[in-house]
């Protein structure tokens, strides 16, 4: 069994809406020399598979699974295909590859692909997730988020989000896409495909398990999210079921009410919570902890190498459909009172 | 998996992560894994009591959750327990039902 995380190969997801430019941001990603160690996994919906040749690169570490999609019809052969791949690195039939990219069909739900990598017996032992990456089409990414649910639960679990098109689209347009984007998720740091340059390292590398590290590039990004998440609830005053908010707790929290109380709030509202993400400053440790989850999924907390700013609070940031915050914010409170009755009132 | 009672073990549950380099984990120790089990219990046990159920730990790999009549489950780790507790009651489990919450809030004061 793995146990160094620095020997666990990181998935990341491309996903997005058909058409939204998966494929042409896969090859530009694959163009950036830091990513030459990279296996790719590439999911198509169709008799004839056509993104692996647009891709330029038919390799041994380049994998087609064509006959479904990830999300419902194909799981057991995305998690086939990755122990392959795994087997076939560890025989040394394929390079060392040191990162797994896949790139799911427009149609894909993200949260089953997500779920297999986690919680396959033996995925979860070789395999770890990395940022979830979603593109959105900004000619017709308003028409696919208002018509496809597909679309909005891609956007609301994305790390990272990459605008396409923006050189075909009138600039209010976009700006009014980007209005609607920042809605469904404030934290995940935007990319203009045509005008900005994309760092490959930013959109994979600086992801949550950089932050158990030691690096102050990854504290920093971190502390932007989370500073720009808190104050998300003001731009949520609109009708949308997808809302998201910022709960902010004053001293420490007990780990275990708190782990006691997630696990109840996803296992009957997981469906519902798109996104929890946050840091904790968890009673009895000097440096705090990180949380990640998406739906039912929850990423094995973080333990960050020190606090991203002098900001010693918890802060936590949800994307929610369709639940109230004022209730999620009254039952946090009440479970963190039932140890100790440690004063953590929220101040969101 | 135990050979003698068929449980199943180590599901790797988030709040169980196994003790690694930047990982939060309270699997560090014998002892530090024992408190928490022990914490665990107590906590979990001021929400289950609203809802008529008990939970003890079984030999530090599992839970016992029980009902007031002596029906029981065993539970491998929090994941497990509210889909247990659910079964056990045959109604949800909401930590925001706003009486569950009264109460809660009845027994700190």
């Amino acid at each position: 069994m793995v146990t160094d995380v620095a020997a666990i190969t990181p998935v990341n997801l491309i996903t997005g809406f058909l058409g939204s430019g998966k494929t042409t941001l896969l090859q530009r990603l694959l163009g950036d020399p830091a990513l030459g160690d990279t296996a790719v996994l590439i999911n198509e919906f169709g008799e004839v598979g056509l993104d692996h040749h647009l891709l330029e690169r038919i390799d041994d570490t380049m994998v087609l699974l064509q006959s479904g999609c990830l999300c419902c019809t194909i799981r057991g052969e995305l998690s086939e295909a990755i122990k392959a791949l795994h087997s076939r690195r560890a025989r040394g039939l394929v390079p060392n590859f040191r990162r797994l990219l896949i790139e799911s069909t427009g149609l894909a739900d993200p949260f089953p692909i997500l779920s297999t990598v986690q919680t396959d017996p033996v995925l979860k032992h070789h395999f770890r997730l990395g940022n979830v990456i979603a593109t959105v089409d900004a000619v017709n990414g308003a028409g696919q988020l208002a018509r496809q649910p597909e679309c909005i639960k891609q956007v609301a679990v994305a790390d990272r989000l990459v605008l396409t098109k923006t050189d075909l689209a009138a600039a209010e347009t976009t700006e009014a896409l980007v209005a609607r984007l920042r809605r469904l998720n404030p934290s995940a740091p935007l990319w203009r495909a045509a005008e900005d340059r994309l760092d490959a390292q930013a959109l994979l590398a600086h992801d949550l398990f950089a932050l158990g590290g030691k690096s102050a590039i990854a504290r920093r990004w971190f502390a932007d999210e989370v500073a720009g998440q808190s104050h998300v609830h003001d731009r949520n005053r609109h009708g949308d079921g997808i809302h998201a908010f910022a709960l902010v707790f004053d001293g420490p929290v007990d780990w275990t009410l708190f782990g006691l109380w997630l696990t109840m709030l996803l296992h009957r509202h997981g469906t519902a919570m798109l996104r929890v993400k946050g840091i904790l400053n968890v009673e009895g440790s000097p440096t705090p902890v990180a949380v990640h989850g998406v739906q039912h999924l929850v990423h094995p907390p973080v333990h960050m190498a020190a606090w991203p700013d002098g900001d010693r609070r918890s802060r936590l940031v949800f994307v929610v459909d369709g639940l109230d915050r004022a209730a999620i914010e009254r039952s946090l409170t009440v479970f963190l009172s039932l140890g100790a009755r440690t004063p953590t009132s929220a101040v969101a | 998996m135990c050979a003698l009672c068929g449980v199943l073990g180590g599901a790797g549950h988030w709040t169980d992560a196994a003790a690694r380099p930047g990982v939060f984990s309270r699997n560090t120790d014998p002892v530090q894994r024992r408190r928490e089990r022990y914490d665990r219990v107590t906590a979990a046990s001021r929400v289950l009591r609203h809802y008529g159920l008990t939970l003890s730990d079984w030999q530090s790999s599992s839970y016992v959750l029980s009902t007031a009549t002596g029906k029981t489950e065993l539970v491998d780790n929090l994941g497990h327990l509210w889909a247990a507790a659910e079964k056990l009651l045959g109604r949800p489990c909401d930590p925001l039902d706003p009486a569950l919450i009264r109460r809660l809030e009845a027994d700190g004061d």
